[in-house]
């Protein structure tokens, strides 16, 4: 069996593999790039060519102007793959957001999974997670201590319905990332009956179609700038978490001010964010989460990528798992967690 | 512990003072007793369990916890009691309907030997949230905005009696209360307090702006620069309450040992200082008494306190504050040789011929101690507050301003590793602190290293290097003019802002209004 070390080297600007001459989710343009899923700290624009799952290379066309259709750009389904100077490249969900995707590499016998971000729990904006058995697991740990337990999401969003309905004179303002939290705050709302129209800040709105397209169903959304004030009185408004307290939240009937974020666990970081109504709603797996994935995968060695990579080092130590930390840069997207 | 752990995370959520005081109200009145009285008291910080300190709680969680993720969880949250509610496990079968009476119970009843596993049965009864309001209440700190003031205003408004009877009879009746609830909700007569060394609410000046008083009205007196005290001697008990109605008798045995008469007297607490030839001393002096719970030998011997009184509340179980100042003020000089004389004194009434000549020595002042004048109505009753027209304070130069601190960053060079750099704010009309400037300096090496430790323990968020402070330390700034500008929020620029007093003994809230600042515009 080949030595991982020879083979996949970590750089702070991303997992450079070498026999492959190619890099996973680099953080500056690079010739060829294969990557996990489509937030900024993941995709990049300007590579030379992209690997990536359907949707990924669907929402990097929207958000950095990557051409889909250039023969360079290519696109796998979940279980597909490609190889690539004696690597092979396999990709499977990883329940972070529409189309994420862990990157399985084999070679000469070895096998590595990096995991990009992801969570455990069901989501329907996006496929479920999926446990691939491999030698070295490359994890995530955004929330790597274990003070995060993430509550039932169904229990956060009945939290906010009520919100609404408690003062219906007033409107309910969610700050929720615009790729992914956003979508799926819609969509858990729409799962719990909730089929009032929903209003949405004006640059979420071609994301929103995106996912539609991609058959993710948001029931009827409207946009607040097309909206009258008043008739925004007990409706749910879902804005980039940078517009809470902008003046854009100006034009909403007396906002309670939520945030749809995995920080909001924490009550200081919630107050920080000048929140009244903190929703522990989360992209990222969760302490529980995180240690029940590694001990499913069984590796027989973790890396971890970013967050408190300190907590779930300690954890891998406590419980006789050889791990390292990656320490890989630009890796703290802290609105989209 | 449901309601009270609700009731507290929506305080912790919610910036308004308006809304916190609808909270309370809500709260207070559809809580039974003795729940809503243990946590009012909880609120206000009115609660000791002595057994149960923060090693004791981390030393419990380690017997559930990895110790180092416990330290790196806690790093992370930076409140042990939050990070501890986050981190003990989830008990199979919780939501036993814990009560905060029954918890509070539990914690009076616990010795250090027992503590541990009191805590440990009480925290399996609850889930993230109930733990966290339990260890809050154990362990105090809730930093939830909520002062002593504004739980006496809610308590008003939720029953609909005189806020300041419910000042009077707060101090008098030992949390849960039982008593004050009882006649709140018209159940019971007002409780009697006859035999109790109850607190009066203060009188309180208004700032005297461009306006002259007539001296055939207006007694003039000087302003001390010590702290607002209240002695009050009944029921066998003396007992010293400040501005806010703490009592703080616990840091000035002396006086109290010394204050034998049944009478209640208003003054100002000063002390005495060799450099004035035993004189009062300035306000720095002072600062070394305040804010402890016992003061040692050397400490009475290097600093002692004696008080000014100006005024008479009460004597022989008679309650004087209906009568007019100059009745008070007979009654007072022939009260007050009755006194020891070596911890009070009669504040002299200034004789001024006319307005003029009261500006004048106002003006030629040289005593530290003198802050300024104080003009007193000759024929107004002693009311609790402010009231318009009744009495003034008329501050000497330079401009100053009471100010609430906000935030604080480390200085440079010699002080790196202290928090020297300090934003305070004043309050607009819709009760927000607004930054008004920053200063760092005015104050003694002790001073900082005071302000240091206050910042560390006070820290509610770090942004950086900037710390985010609990909004509940007055500052007094002074600066040499105040000009209106764009840069800041409120509008305001200072003029070598310093630091010319920390005022522990001032609530945050009582602070100066950005519309005080703005009428010193020049």
């Amino acid at each position: 069996m080949a030595k991982a070390k020879s083979w996949l080297e970590p750089h702070a600007q991303g997992l450079y593999v070498k026999p492959a001459d190619l890099w996973i989710d680099p953080s500056r343009p690079v010739e060829r790039a294969a990557v996990t899923h489509g937030h900024a700290d993941h995709a990049r624009s300007g590579h030379g060519a992209v690997f990536a799952t359907p949707e990924t290379l669907a929402i990097m066309a929207l958000r950095y102007g990557v051409d889909v259709e250039a023969s360079h750009n290519q696109a796998f389904g979940y279980s597909d793959g490609f190889e690539l100077g004696g690597v092979r490249f396999s990709f499977f969900p990883a329940g972070h957001v529409l189309g994420s995707a862990q990157i399985l590499m084999e070679y000469a016998g070895e096998r590595i999974i990096i995991t990009g971000d992801y969570k455990r729990r069901p989501d329907p904006t996006c496929a479920l997670f999926e446990v691939v058995p491999c030698d070295i697991f490359i994890t995530e740990a955004t929330f790597g201590l274990p003070v995060f337990r993430h509550p039932p999401t169904d229990q956060e969003i009945a939290k906010l319905i009520g919100a609404v309905r408690a003062e219906p004179d007033r409107c309910v303002l969610v700050g929720a990332y615009a790729l992914g939290k956003a979508q799926r705050v819609m969509a858990e709302l729409r799962a719990a009956g909730w089929d009032a129209p929903i209003y949405i800040h004006g640059a979420m709105e071609k994301m929103c179609a995106l996912y539609a397209a991609h058959g993710v169903d948001l029931g009827e959304l409207r946009l607040v700038s097309e909206t009258d004030k008043t008739d925004m009185a007990g409706q749910i408004i879902v804005a980039p978490p940078s517009a809470l307290n902008d003046r854009w939240s100006r034009r909403l009937p007396d906002p309670v001010t939520a945030m749809a974020s995995g920080w909001m666990r924490v009550r200081q970081r919630a107050r920080q964010r000048m929140v009244e109504l903190p929703l522990v709603i989360s992209d990222h797996a969760d302490w529980e989460e995180l240690t029940t994935t590694i001990s499913q995968v069984n590796p027989k060695e973790t890396w971890i990528t970013h967050g408190s990579e300190d907590g779930l080092l300690r954890w891998c130590e406590l419980h006789q798992r050889q791990a390292r930390a990656l320490h890989l840069v630009g890796r703290d997207l802290e609105e989209e967690a | 512990m449901k309601a009270f752990a609700a009731l507290i995370d929506r305080l912790i959520y919610t910036r308004s003072r308006n809304s916190k005081l609808a909270l309370l109200v809500d709260y207070l009145r559809h809580t039974p007793d003795p729940d809503r009285g243990w946590a009012i008291a909880a609120l206000i910080e009115s609660l000791d369990f002595p057994a149960v300190k923060s090693a004791m709680v981390r030393a419990l969680l380690a017997t559930r916890v990895d110790e180092e993720l416990f330290r790196l969880s806690r790093h992370f949250v930076g409140d042990t009691a939050e990070t501890a509610a986050l981190l003990w496990p989830d008990a199979p079968g919780a939501q036993a309907d814990l009560t905060v009476a029954a918890a509070a119970d539990a914690l009076s009843a616990a010795t250090r030997a027992t503590a541990p596993q009191i805590l440990a049965s009480l925290l399996d009864c609850l889930d993230a949230d109930g733990r966290y309001a339990l260890l809050k209440l154990a362990l105090g700190g809730m930093r939830v905005g909520v002062s002593a003031r504004l739980a006496k205003q809610a308590f008003a408004q939720a029953f609909a009696v005189p806020v300041d009877d419910v000042e009077e009879l707060w101090h008098a009746i030992p949390p849960p209360y039982a008593p004050l609830f009882a006649w709140g909700e018209g159940r019971a007569e007002r409780p009697d307090l006859a035999d109790v060394a109850f607190f009066r609410p203060f009188m309180l000046a208004h700032p005297l702006e461009e306006t002259t008083v007539d001296l055939a009205e207006y007694a003039a007196e000087w302003k001390w620069d010590g702290i607002r005290v209240q002695i009050v001697h009944g029921g066998g008990q003396t007992r010293i309450y400040s501005r806010g109605g703490e009592e703080i008798s616990g840091a000035f045995p002396e006086l109290v040992a010394a204050f034998d008469q049944d009478a209640v007297i208003d003054g100002e607490l000063l002390v005495r200082g060799e450099a004035q030839g035993g004189e009062a001393a300035s306000f720095n002096s002072l600062q070394q008494r305040l804010g402890r719970k016992t003061v040692s030998k050397k400490m009475l011997a290097d600093y002692p306190a004696f008080v000014r009184v100006y005024d008479l509340l009460a004597i022989d179980g008679n309650d004087l504050r209906s009568l007019p100042w100059t009745e008070r003020r007979r009654q007072l000089e022939s009260f007050v040789p009755r006194l020891d004389d070596s911890h009070f004194d009669l504040s002299q009434v200034i004789e001024a011929r006319d307005f003029n000549d009261l500006a004048e020595r106002r003006a030629g002042a040289r005593d530290a101690a003198i802050e300024g004048v104080m003009l007193k109505r000759r024929d107004a009753p002693y009311v609790p507050g402010r009231r318009a027209g009744l009495w003034y304070k008329w501050k000497r130069d330079p401009l100053t301003a009471d100010c609430v601190m906000m935030y604080a960053q480390r200085g440079n060079g010699r002080r790196a590793s202290f928090y020297s750099d300090y934003t305070f704010g004043c309050w607009s009309d819709d009760g927000e602190l607004l930054p008004v400037g920053k200063a760092y300096s005015g104050f003694t090496d002790e001073e900082l290293k005071w302000l240091d430790k206050f910042v560390r323990d006070n820290t509610l968020n770090r942004f950086g290097p900037v710390r985010e402070i609990e909004k509940s330390l007055v500052l007094e700034v002074a600066f040499d003019s105040i000009h209106s500008s764009k840069r800041h929020k409120s509008g305001l620029a200072m003029r070598f802002p310093r630091i010319s007093r920390i005022r522990r003994d001032k609530p945050a809230e009582e602070a100066d209004r950005i519309a005080a600042l703005l009428a010193m515009v020049t």
